[in-house]
């Protein structure tokens, strides 16, 4: 078991650094005024919103921590799962009925990681690991099973006539839709992939940084960030296998036929 | 028979036969030829009425099956990724066929060296002639062409319509051309604003 509790621990932050380090976010706006990147407003609404939703969900987890019942654990990850689903349909909007599918595939990316790095030991099933690692497991499965079904619903349209041109030779939907369901699994999963590839050499991942500020031993910081970057290649597998493996049915009529979402290009 | 699109009617009141031999369906563009033309190996289902294939309602066919002995040629080339071989043999393991490479290839005007020729570097009329080999890979009984050479120049449709005058299948071929229907066909459906504007022999029907 990895001794988190005792870096976590040991560093405290006043108020006055987090507000010094606004300085950075007025150089970015000003940054954006002066080469008329017409960002200041977003980068202002962007820095409020950070404040308020991460000291909301720090108190969310501070109470969290406290009542130290998984049951509550529960309700904030399925919160999560829900609210991740909501906010991937936006990417999805070309997929039909891409709600579902993100909602299963999120929570069965959830439940299934989780549940193995309980099972093997590496983290206890207490909120202090759950509720920190459950939230990047699900924030990374959201993207990538939104960024599988925003391929999809491209490929879809893009690849309609070969798709159609297979269905006429008697594939089944599957068959005809595999080599896009292909592509879009692997769009999903491609920029974790890279990431861990360069990790390290490129950039320093979240987590170690973390623990590093935190006052964690350099081996300890790597060996959390293995762990984390192992457990995220799961669940962001699974989580885009499973949207795009249901949601490509919702193209097909039980027929075999596409259905109509856009008109036919000859009539 | 009817059907609606998007809220527009895209073919109404449409009842006729199409017997065994060459039947061709013409039409200026817009008239609804290619839409039917789908709708006979079902890759879309009518709204309103029914079609019959060997007297038995389509929609009791199960439409794979059916879809392997009514193939389909699209309009424009839609080709798998990789070679003429690679997609004729993908469709004759669809139908359970075993592949005759060379005899498939020539019946589509072919030689047998493009069995080993990258799709992708295919002109669109070997492309539509590699499309025409993949479907007869499949051994239909029927053969559905949506304007096959409407992309080409004038050699590589004469190839094509060559090859489409050898086939010893029956074939239903969607042409904007009266000519090319003189050229190919026996039977003919013409087609007006989604209705019915003739229907029978070729002297008949474009006299």
């Amino acid at each position: 078991m990895i001794p988190l509790a005792a870096a976590a621990t040991s560093i405290h932050i006043a108020v006055w650094q987090v507000a010094a380090s606004l300085a950075l976010v007025a150089l970015a706006a000003a940054i954006s005024f002066w080469q008329k990147a017409d960002l200041e407003r977003d980068i202002v609404v962007a820095t409020a919103r950070s404040i308020v939703q991460l000291t909301l969900v720090g108190y969310a987890i501070k109470l969290i921590f406290e009542a130290d019942t998984i049951w509550l654990v529960l309700a904030l990850l399925a919160a999560m799962v829900l609210f991740g689903a909501i906010t991937a349909r936006h990417r999805a909007a070309k997929v039909p009925g891409s709600f579902r599918p993100l909602l299963i595939a999120l929570a069965l990316a959830g439940g299934t990681t989780l549940g193995l790095v309980v099972a093997l030991g590496i983290f206890d099933p207490t909120p202090r690991y759950l509720v920190p690692v459950g939230g990047m497991v699900i924030g990374n499965a959201m993207t990538a099973s939104a960024v599988a079904l925003n391929r999809l619903g491209d490929e879809m349209g893009d690849a309609r006539a070969r798709i159609e041109a297979s269905l006429a030779l008697g594939a089944t939907a599957r068959e005809a839709a595999a080599p896009t369901v292909r592509r879009s699994l692997r769009s999903g999963m491609i920029a974790l992939v890279d990431s861990t590839k360069t990790t390290g050499l490129i950039f320093f991942p979240g987590t170690m940084v973390g623990m590093l500020l935190a006052g964690a031993s350099p081996t300890d910081a790597v060996r959390l960030q293995l762990i984390l970057l192992y457990t995220l290649l799961g669940s962001v597998s699974i989580s885009a296998l499973t949207a795009t493996l249901l949601a490509y049915r919702n193209f097909f009529t039980p027929a075999a036929q596409l259905r109509e979402l856009e008109l036919e290009t000859s009539v | 028979m009817g059907l609606d699109r998007g809220g527009k009617t895209v073919l109404e009141s449409l009842s006729a036969g199409i017997p065994e031999g060459a039947t061709a369906i013409v039409g200026p563009s817009g008239a609804g030829k290619s839409t039917l033309l789908r709708l006979l190996n079902r890759l879309a289902d009518p709204d309103r009425g029914e079609i019959s294939y060997r007297g038995r309602p389509l929609r009791s066919h199960e439409p794979l099956a059916l879809r392997r002995e009514v193939g389909l040629v699209p309009q424009l080339p839609a080709l798998l990724d990789g070679t003429v071989e690679s997609n004729l043999r993908y469709a004759a393991e669809l139908a359970g066929e075993p592949l005759e490479l060379e005899e498939t290839l020539a019946r589509a005007g072919l030689d047998p060296s493009f069995a080993g020729r990258d799709v992708a570097k295919l002109s669109v009329g070997e492309q539509q002639r590699a499309m025409l080999a993949r479907a007869l890979a499949q051994r239909p009984r029927v053969l559905l062409l949506d304007e096959p050479t409407s992309a080409l120049d004038h050699a590589a449709r004469d190839t094509i319509e060559a090859a489409l005058g050898e086939l010893e299948i029956s074939t239903v071929l969607v042409s904007h051309d009266p000519e090319q229907a003189r050229r190919l066909s026996d039977w003919v459906l013409r087609l007006e604003g989604g209705r019915l504007a003739g229907c029978g022999p070729l002297g008949e029907v474009l006299a």
